[in-house]
């Protein structure tokens, strides 16, 4: 299997009685954007938990480079290394300046040298423009600086995939584009991505293909023009509707 | 009699009062201090056992919290003091005993505050630091105990303030500290100077003051600067 290939199997979530994820089968290239979209509730934010081994599942399994993702493992730290994680809230630690936000993983987990790592912290943190904050605190910034930061902080790490949560989700609207401006650029470089995302027009752009999800399974998948433009299934043509007014 | 002798502060002057004053306040900064090294890191073992699920454990720390919040501090001094003697036939020296009690009731607060600290850091930023390929050490270290130690200093703070001044307490159990070599001047003098009852006591007041109030301050300085 290659490098940053993702296999998900007959992936099922359930609490209790309430399935939230019904065999899931998907299968992510190296290099590929995936956006994953579909009504509140459906179960996105969850798969993408799920790949990350943040939530226990009940059936099926998730291989990444052909290794089990078991959140329960000893082995799960090593796994998460590969996959970067991005949340809706971005999550920074409000007691560590940007730039040692950005270079405490590498640093602690990957145990490389504290000069090369804040090197390429400062590179990091210029690409998504905020290198003159790099000793300012995260409470000092704004919610769409905090989630550039929050980019750079998964970046750091040199993750095979990046997984991406609603991350505009909790921004204000003039900052959404700062935030997706920096994920298009990095599909233009052929990083591989898992998007959540509400934000169509983005999903439109960015995307590879595009899955939607509706009640815990997926029920349509397609290349992002058929998909908007034509979808086939019932539930997408619904869905999309949601986004459209008429006076 | 002159503003001194009426205030009471005229018997400071004689002899080495003063500094006996002083040597009394330290037996009691001692015995604090002491016990709340013990109670700091006591209570973060406790405070972390305190979150775990396991009914045990829930049993315990709840029984242990409860006999710490209820039995008044006086009781406790004597039941180690008087009761670890006549039944155990130890001799704890009562300087001891008193380092004993005040930890016993720190670590438990201590503990409680630990907890609260623990319970009070974010689901997602555990998440986050997982996320990031931290393991469950790496985690603590970086993350969760510097962000519980900043909720917890001004908390903490508030509880070595209270256990200097129930320090007044271990005179009962015979420790010479500052309210009892205060009471050993005011008795020795009390033909000479009747009103040392006023001045001697109202300097007991400073010191306890003057002993707390930067500790205090301490507090409110890190509050401010951790502030997030």
């Amino acid at each position: 299997m290659a490098e940053g290939e993702l296999h998900i199997e007959h992936l099922h979530k359930a609490y209790g009685d309430h399935v939230v994820l019904d065999d899931i089968n998907l299968v992510v290239e190296p290099g590929e954007v995936v956006v994953v979209i579909g009504p509140s509730g459906c179960g996105k934010s969850t798969l993408l938990r799920c790949i990350n081994g943040l939530e226990e599942i009940q059936g099926g399994q998730i291989l990444l480079d052909g290794d089990v993702v078991d959140g329960s493992s000893k082995d799960i730290a090593s796994l998460r290394a590969k996959l970067g994680m991005v949340f809706q809230s971005y999550e920074l630690f409000p007691h560590k300046t940007v730039l040692e936000n950005v270079t405490l993983a590498p640093t602690v987990v990957q145990k490389r040298p504290k000069d090369e790592v804040e090197a390429e912290a400062i590179a990091l943190l210029e690409r998504v423009g905020l290198a003159d904050r790099a000793k300012d605190f995260p409470r000092q910034l704004s919610g769409g600086q905090k989630q550039r930061v929050a980019l750079a902080r998964a970046l750091a790490m040199k993750p095979e995939i990046l997984l991406l949560d609603e991350i505009t989700a909790a921004l204000d609207p003039e900052m959404v584009h700062e935030v997706l401006d920096v994920i298009l650029s990095l599909a233009r470089e052929g990083k591989t991505m898992i998007i959540v995302t509400h934000e169509m027009s983005f999903a439109r752009a960015v995307a590879d293909r595009i899955i939607f999800i509706d009640e815990g399974a997926i029920v349509e998948e397609a290349a992002p023009a058929d998909f908007f433009d034509n979808p086939t299934t019932e539930r997408a043509q619904k869905f999309l509707r949601t986004f459209e007014y008429e006076k | 009699m002159d503003l001194l002798g009426l205030l009471g502060l005229d018997v400071l002057l004689k002899g080495t009062n003063a500094l006996r004053l002083l040597g009394g306040l330290w037996v009691a900064v001692r015995v604090s201090l002491i016990s709340v090294a013990f109670s700091i890191v006591g209570g973060l073992l406790f405070g972390i056992f305190m979150t775990w699920k396991n009914p045990l454990a829930k049993v315990i720390s709840r029984l242990y919290l409860e006999v710490v919040r209820i039995m008044p501090q006086l009781v406790l001094l004597f039941i180690v003091f008087f009761g670890g003697t006549r039944a155990l036939g130890l001799n704890i020296d009562a300087e001891l005993s008193a380092i004993i009690v005040f930890s016993f009731w720190g670590i438990g607060e201590m503990g409680d505050l630990v907890r609260g600290a623990l319970e009070s850091i974010p689901k997602h930023q555990y998440e986050a630091a997982e996320a990031l390929g931290l393991n469950r050490a790496q985690m603590y270290r970086h993350v969760v105990i510097p962000l519980a130690v900043r909720r917890l200093i001004p908390m903490s703070i508030n509880l070595v303030t209270r256990m200097i001044k129930t320090t007044s307490l271990i005179m009962m159990i015979g420790v010479v500290e500052v309210m009892k070599v205060g009471q050993q001047i005011i008795e020795a003098n009390r033909m000479t100077s009747p009103n040392a009852v006023f001045g001697i006591y109202g300097i007991i007041l400073l010191l306890y003051f003057v002993a707390c109030w930067p500790i205090s301050k301490l507090g409110e300085h890190l509050e401010r600067k951790w502030a997030a």
